[in-house]
């Protein structure tokens, strides 16, 4: 841990965040052009900037002795407590690090570059720019953060960003009610989160992640000791990552957030902030795997039943964005499931490599999945695949961009996914057998429901369309295929050399009695949503109808919308809020207004006393002292006689 | 036992402030109560000479029996006409206001007449002109130069403020 | 024991002109009159003062000054009444007191 050549990073940090003041501030003053290629430009700078701190990290001055180190870049004491206890600003770098900085920082510039397409000519072209500037300062900012408490103020800024983006569309009252839900079930979530880290650093006395995550420091011996304490913070700290990742039971707010526009969804809603939960359990993935508590098999089951849950969702959606969304859930599931079948160090750590991978070559091929669902919707003006139909003729290179990243999420060799998915699957097994299976029925539900829309989109059906769809814009095109390039080879990134959970790498291979079944379980679901959908036919409608409570639930997403609803306005609502507002005000409120009458009467009926005649004065004046008098002899007789 | 002159004196003076106070507060006519109210002054001024303090009775006589009352009849003669009788008093205002005042007496006497005063036997001082002045303008022990400026600024803050009060309000000319 | 006077005599006497005093000002409807009934309980203090000082404490001169700034006060009141009488008298044309009670409530 030395600071050294990596200084120049805060620059990573500074330039989105001056991009969107100057976006902010002088947006109006600019033109529509220059202020998106203003905030393009400046995200190519921070492109730039990652890349090459990844090669010097990776590749030159990362590794001493074999291992990676960390180093921080800059920092700065913001807020002094006592002499260990301090919240620092500043920029971290080891392996996860800069890994997530190249994911943010490839897939904020090809959304930026992807937005002046799509975008174009929409009111409020800069505001939507400098808020996404503002998200990639943020974000950025998140995953350098030296500290907890640094990563908690991005962690929020985040969701502010998010929240605005969301609500991009404020004239419509869907997108106005999703903002709010994200952003009110992100922040519930998120006070489990700031009580974590409260007591995270009561009990080991610092926020410094250096400090906290060290295999051999007092923080985790410490944490150890105390099970139960340590157990509860790490699944309240888990519970803001859950939050933010749309883990389940907080899942429900990122189907709706897809109101927002849809390069929006791509960035944040799918490649970046959504992982910042699996980026927060592998920041402090020492405690939680060494400190023995139970908390990584909260983190696995709950990613586990996400993943599939999700994956049931998606098959039934219409709506192609939410599909997009549920996949997003089902493969952060994932990410988080192998976070908690990883063990610490050597090949125990293959999880959490693994999930590692699978965030990188998700964020590739979910991004390029959303962008292609943006230029569709560019092309059709509608997010419903019933209004799609047959638009491989009109949309060429989406058609191949689209095809290249569903073949890549059902995990068809030799594309990326196939890789990181493989390696997730080879983890669960060596750890759990139930999370295994579900992952694998999750797998063939994946290509299933990847196909099913693909089908949907680009076959089936010739839809008559009102003007003929045309292809995106050479703004839009160039995201996707480099995107689309991104999610082919990213799987030879050799990840067990470079993010592992000590720093150290270690050998990895390809398990074929794994993965080959894997790879059939994709085709089988390839294959029968190529039936299904390929051509119209009557068969999806039959085997619904064969399920139709099912389909019906799930459909409806398990009722979960509906069963918060019912927690919280009948139960909550109802049952406590409305008694104490009735409370508050009746009682509380009357009290003021019984004083408030009381003195008002009182007076009202006392104001006779101040009648004007000044003989009525004197009396009172007179017998007073007379009685005063009276009163001062008596005591007076009494002390001396 | 013998009486003395002086102490027919203090008779006399004492009947003349206490019968003439009463006719003050009684008088049904304004300027009658005025001219009541000299002679009360002027009685006290005459105690002040018994007790032996001449300037205090000079003063008291020039101040209050010469201006004060002057101001007083002044200010009737603008207000009222000298006919002018007032109406009686009402009875039952007069019963109460004569027993609070009775209550009142016999309440602050009983209290006096109860309290042993013990007379200081010092030697009185001979009281001059000279002495007065001095004590007057003399910041020593005993002197009394605060009061005394105070009391000329109070003099002159109440000669511009009865002029400001009773002068006649401007009208606004447009 | 001046000449044969004894102090409770004077207190007798100023007592009984400060209740007069009392009486006038709370019977009287006339403002000049009442302002007279205040000079009637002025100088009934001035009295007791004056003869404290004479009989109690005839070496110093404290009450004899305080009387005097009494008469000064009691001066410049009158005069300041008097204005305000005056101007009253402008506005409502009589000096009654009880119909004088604009300053209520």
């Amino acid at each position: 841990m030395e600071t050294n050549c990596f200084n120049y990073t805060y620059l990573i940090i500074l330039i989105p965040f001056i991009s969107f003041v100057i976006l902010g501030l002088f947006g109006d003053y600019l033109k529509h052009k220059i202020s998106g290629w203003l905030g393009t430009f400046s995200l190519f700078l921070v492109f730039i900037l990652s890349y090459y701190t990844a090669y010097q990290y990776f590749f030159n001055v990362g590794k001493v002795e074999g291992v990676y180190q960390k180093f921080v870049g800059f920092n700065f004491v913001w807020l002094r407590f006592t002499e260990s206890l301090h919240i620092d600003i500043g920029g971290l770098l080891d392996p996860i690090s800069v890994m997530m900085l190249v994911v943010i920082s490839t897939v904020s510039f090809m959304v930026h570059l992807y937005s002046i397409g799509y975008m174009h000519g929409e009111r409020g072209f800069e505001r939507y720019f400098s808020f996404l500037s503002l998200f990639s300062f943020s974000m950025l900012g998140l995953v350098l953060a030296t500290n907890i408490f640094q990563m908690y103020i991005f962690w929020e800024l985040v969701g502010v960003s998010s929240y605005l983006l969301i609500g991009f569309y404020y004239q419509r009252p869907s997108a106005v009610a999703a903002s709010k839900k994200a952003f009110i079930v992100t922040r519930f979530a998120d006070l489990g989160f700031l009580v974590g880290i409260l007591i995270l650093s009561i009990t080991t006395g610092t926020f410094d992640y250096v400090t906290l995550t060290d295999p051999n420091g007092t923080a985790i011996t410490q944490g150890s000791g105390i099970v139960f304490l340590g157990l509860s913070t790490l699944i309240l700290v888990f519970m803001g990552g859950a939050g933010k990742s749309a883990m389940m039971p907080f899942h429900i707010w990122l189907p709706d957030a897809m109101e927002g526009p849809t390069p929006v969804s791509a960035l944040i809603h799918a490649a970046t902030m959504v992982v910042a939960g699996v980026y927060m359990v592998a920041r402090l993935f020492p405690i939680f795997a060494i400190s023995g508590t139970p908390g990584l098999e909260v983190v696995a089951y709950i990613g586990g039943i996400t993943s599939l849950f999700a994956a049931i969702v998606a098959c039934t959606q219409f709506d192609i964005k939410r599909v997009l969304a549920y996949s997003t859930l089902s493969q952060i599931g994932y990410m988080m499931l192998a976070l908690g079948v990883s063990g610490y160090g050597g090949h125990e750590g293959l999880g959490f490599m693994a999930s590692m991978f699978h965030l990188f070559t998700h964020a590739m091929f979910k991004a390029l999945l959303f962008l292609g669902a943006g230029a569709i919707i560019h092309a059709v003006h509608s997010n419903y695949m019933y209004d799609m139909g047959g638009l491989r003729k009109y949309l060429p290179i989406t058609h191949i961009t689209f095809l290249i990243a569903c073949l890549t999420i059902a995990g068809i060799p030799p594309l990326s996914g196939f890789f990181s998915k493989d390696e997730i699957l080879v983890a669960a097994f060596h750890h759990n057998k139930f999370l295994f299976a579900v992952e694998y029925i999750t797998a063939g539900l994946t290509a299933f429901y990847m196909f099913r829309l693909y089908y949907n989109v680009f076959w089936g059906k010739n839809v008559h369309y009102h003007h003929t769809p045309h292809e995106a814009p050479v703004t839009m095109t160039i995201p996707l295929i480099f995107l689309a390039i991104g999610s082919v080879f990213t799987g030879f990134i050799p990840f067990n050399k470079l993010v592992t959970s000590d720093g150290l790498p270690f050998e990895a291979h390809i398990e074929w009695g794994i993965a080959i079944p894997s790879i059939l379980v994709g085709i089988l679901g390839i294959i029968i949503a190529t039936v299904l959908y390929k051509k119209e036919t009557a068969i999806p409608d039959k085997i619904i109808g064969s399920i139709k409570i099912f389909h019906k639930w799930a459909y409806n997403k398990f009722y979960f919308d509906e069963l918060y609803l019912f927690i919280t306005q009948k139960i909550i609502f109802k049952r406590i809020s409305e008694p104490v507002a009735w409370f508050d005000r009746h009682v509380v409120d009357g009290l003021q207004n019984w004083f408030a009458w009381l003195a008002n009467t009182v007076s009202f009926n006392i104001r006779g006393f101040q009648s004007g005649q000044l003989q009525q004065y004197g009396w009172v004046f007179v017998s007073g002292a007379l009685i005063l008098v009276i009163i001062f002899s008596f005591y007076w007789y009494s002390i001396n006689f | 036992m013998h009486i003395t002159g002086a102490q027919i004196m203090f008779i006399i003076f004492s009947a003349v402030i206490i019968i003439f106070s009463i006719l003050t507060v009684t008088s049904r006519r304004i300027l009658r109560a005025a001219t009541f109210l000299l002679f009360v002054l002027i009685a006290t001024a005459g105690l002040y000479f018994m007790l032996n303090y001449q300037f205090l009775a000079a003063v008291q006589l020039a101040l209050y029996a010469g201006g004060i009352i002057v101001l007083i009849i002044f200010s009737i003669l603008l207000t009222s006409h000298i006919s002018q009788k007032f109406e009686p008093i009402s009875w039952k205002k007069s019963i109460f206001a004569a027993l609070a005042s009775v209550a009142g007496i016999i309440i602050c006497l009983t209290t006096i007449l109860n309290y042993n005063f013990k007379a200081d036997s010092l030697a009185a001082i001979e009281i001059d002109m000279k002495i007065i002045g001095r004590s007057l303008l003399s910041y020593n022990k005993d002197g009394f130069v605060l009061p005394f400026e105070v009391i000329s600024i109070l003099l002159l803050a109440a000669m511009v403020a009865s002029l400001v009060i009773a002068k006649k309000a401007k009208t606004k000319q447009q | 024991m001046i000449q044969g006077i004894p102090l409770y005599y004077f207190l007798i006497v100023a007592t009984i002109m400060f209740f007069v005093g009392v009486y006038g000002f709370l019977t009287r409807k006339n403002l000049i009159t009442m302002l007279m009934s205040i000079e009637l309980i002025l100088n009934s203090v001035n009295i007791n003062f004056v003869a404290f000082n004479r009989f109690l404490y005839p070496d110093t001169l404290h009450g004899h000054f305080f009387t005097l700034f009494i008469i000064a006060v009691a001066a410049s009141e009158a005069a300041v009444a008097i204005a305000i009488i005056i101007n009253i008298y402008r506005k409502f044309t009589n000096i009654d007191v009880e119909k004088v009670s604009e300053m209520k409530y």
